[in-house]
């Protein structure tokens, strides 16, 4: 068959997922909502953010619900020059993993620095919140971190 | 609220839609067959192994496992080995019920496929009917099984059920 | 079992096959694109379907965006009359290591074991999202190449590599696939024109990246009296185990892999000398944490076939390690080899599997 004989089509894949967040997950996000961050007390009194139901080493269930951030530090980062559709900011803009003051361990989300000079592990960055009469209960809430001192 | 007096409740739920974009391809044997659509006809292929005709063929025999080449023309008649009569309305009907949808073999095939079944009363539908395809018109064909308006009862006596038992 | 991991019953790698690798094969169907591998999976030892007794296979359906893909796959075998099958939503290499299993516990001697993945027909940055957390993860839409390029920086920052190693990689695998016919990128390029490569992610630049790949590959797996009938020099596995880490990024420490230096210590790598390893190490920088986690040293030649970095089709590049470390076993390049497959996110799964000549 002549290359150009086969077909092909565009074809979307569309799924309308809606997940129960169940308690722990769900106090997370609420906090989110209301401009603040709680992580989860895991084994040896170890802060999980954002909390698990489990301790991520141990299986354990987790303990208490604990106020972190909204500062903290930059435990690893990754510049993007271009950013890709769905990313959560459409200029340059760095993923980090970021260590809340209080944490144990770290969450995933954008950082809005001015270019890849201004950032370092290690640099202390701050919650951007999304304006409150937006914010959903996602990690869309959070805007993005952005450098302590306002260097963003 | 910021201050905790919040009147929305705890999140409980969380809308996590994906939507991801593909270019699909059917593959080289089922476009055969999409463009013998396009021509108004049925093209399937035969295994080589086995001897079977398979349409529309996916390139391969499932049975035996190997590539089938053998591009066969089918007839524009087949028969029917089983339906049912679709009573029960959903999102995204297109078709006015009761309607029927039938498992047809036509001629020279050894695979069914389904297909809509029209100009018959739903209580006269039965077994071994023999039905023949109605096209779109000429200048509408396109590589799509929407090429085949639906099929008719063709006026030919019913088939023997031993010509199309293997086939249920 | 003298310890968990460690083979009873000898299997052995009794052929290996896979498709050419290429960016894009947009002209066959699954089915279409899997049966010449599975054809010659079986002419390699001069058997037919009928000749094994289990069939599994790796794939997902999300890379074609359509259900049961798997299923629709087996055309390519043939499974009438029915046959005993399975599928894992994993690389094949674990599908092997369910079947290794069923040797282990006796139900079978032989078996067939495939992979398939076409990366081509989606977006991968997309598609590769929904393996993370769907609650703090997914939906902010992090790309497989910024996570990586997350960890490549915390290897950076842990004085574990720099970026003139990750250049080093490519251009050693990518000059290695030279001599692999079926490989997608070979040339031979020194590290210091890689560097001029610009930036994907920082710090990743272009060269540290592995290639967008379609296609498939087949194992046949043999004991007893079938694997020395279709062997003249059967290549044993004599240790497989795998092992997870929590799905939290941000709870890992991703400059090392504790689950591959588990899986090692299960299955026994440290029992004798390694000639070669094949790491599935897609991004050039966890080359150096999965051959760290192995305990290799120097001496080990690391991806003779170039490895993920010359062609990484998605659900085989796994089980491609496994078929090329007993390749060179096989031909007498070497007598005990390592290979080493992962899933998920920055190495949080991992498997290994330790080859042994006759």
């Amino acid at each position: 068959m002549a290359e150009s004989e086969v077909l092909h089509a565009e074809h979307r894949l569309e799924y309308p997922y809606a997940r129960s967040t169940g308690p722990i997950i769900g106090a997370f996000l609420t906090a989110l909502r209301e401009g603040r961050f709680v992580g989860a007390t895991g084994s040896e009194g170890k802060v999980i953010v954002p909390p698990t139901e489990y301790d991520p080493l141990t299986g354990d269930d987790v303990g208490e619900l604990v106020e972190v951030g909204p500062g903290g530090v930059i435990d690893s980062w990754a510049w993007v020059s271009h950013p890709l559709r769905k990313h959560p900011l459409q200029v340059p803009f760095a993923w980090a993993l970021v260590r809340l003051d209080g944490a144990d361990t770290a969450m995933l989300h954008a950082v809005a620095a001015p270019g890849p000079e201004a950032l370092a592990t290690g640099a202390r960055v701050t919650a951007k919140f999304c304006p409150e009469a937006e914010r959903v209960g996602s990690m869309a809430d959070l805007e993005s971190f952005v450098l302590e001192g306002g260097a963003a | 609220m910021a201050d905790g007096t919040t009147d929305q409740g705890p999140v409980t739920m969380l809308a996590t839609p994906i939507s991801l974009d593909f270019e699909f391809t059917p593959g080289v044997a089922q476009s055969k067959f999409l463009r013998g659509l396009e021509r108004g006809e049925f093209l399937g292929q035969r295994c080589g192994t086995c001897g079977q005709v398979y349409v529309p063929s996916r390139g391969t025999c499932p049975t035996d496992g190997v590539a089938t080449t053998e591009d066969v023309v089918l007839g524009n008649s087949g028969t029917v080995t089983t339906y049912c009569v679709v009573n029960v309305p959903f999102a995204g009907q297109a078709i006015e019920i009761p309607y029927i949808c039938a498992q047809i073999l036509l001629d020279g095939a050894n695979l069914s496929f389904m297909g809509l079944l029209q100009e018959i009363p739903t209580d006269q539908i039965r077994m071994g009917m023999r039905v023949e395809a109605v096209w779109v018109d000429e200048a509408e064909l396109i590589p799509s099984l929407a090429s085949v308006k639906y099929f008719r009862p063709n006026g030919e006596p019913d088939a023997d059920y031993d010509t199309y038992k293997e086939y249920l | 079992m003298s310890a968990a991991g460690r083979t009873v019953r000898p299997v052995s790698i009794a052929s290996f096959a896979q498709s050419q690798n290429v960016r894009k094969d947009n002209e066959r169907n699954e089915a279409e694109g899997l049966q010449p591998v599975i054809a010659e999976v079986f002419a390699n030892v001069g058997i037919t379907k009928d000749d094994v007794d289990f069939i599994c296979s790796g794939s997902t359906d999300y890379l074609i965006g359509g259900p049961f893909s798997f299923v629709m796959a087996l055309d390519a075998v043939g499974v009438w009359p029915p046959r005993a099958e399975s599928h894992v939503e994993m690389d094949g290499a674990w599908a092997l290591y369910e079947a290794w299993v069923l040797f282990q516990e006796g139900e079978i001697d032989a078996a067939l074991v495939y992979a398939f993945g076409r990366s081509s027909l989606g977006d991968l940055n997309e598609i590769l999202t929904l393996q993370l957390d769907p609650y703090y993860e997914a939906p902010l839409w992090p790309d497989i190449v910024s996570l990586n390029a997350l960890q490549a920086r915390a290897m950076i920052d842990a004085g574990k590599a720099t970026e003139a190693d990750f250049a080093a990689i490519a251009s050693r695998s990518r000059r290695d696939a030279l001599s692999n016919p079926k490989a997608q990128v070979r040339h031979d390029v020194a590290p210091d024109v890689l560097l001029e490569d610009d930036y994907v992610v920082a710090p990743l630049r272009r060269h540290a990246l592995p290639p967008i790949t379609d296609g498939a590959a087949a194992i046949v797996l043999a004991a007893g009296d079938k694997a020395l009938q279709w062997s003249e020099r059967p290549v044993w596995i004599t240790g497989f185990d795998h092992r997870m880490e929590t799905h939290s990024l941000g709870a890992r420490d991703l400059t090392v892999s504790p689950s591959t230096a588990k899986a090692a210590e299960v299955a026994g790598v440290a029992d004798g000398n390694v000639d070669i390893a094949e790491i599935h190490a897609p991004f050039a920088h966890q080359e150096l944490i999965i051959a760290e986690a192995l305990g290799l040293d120097d001496s080990v030649a690391v991806n003779p076939s170039g490895g993920p970095l010359a062609a990484n089709p998605l659900m085989s590049a796994g089980l491609i390690r496994i078929g090329e470390a007993a390749s060179r076993i096989r031909a007498g390049q070497a007598d005990r080899a390592v290979a080493h497959a992962t899933s998920g996110p920055c190495l949080q799964q991992n498997l290994v599997c330790v080859l042994e000549g006759a």
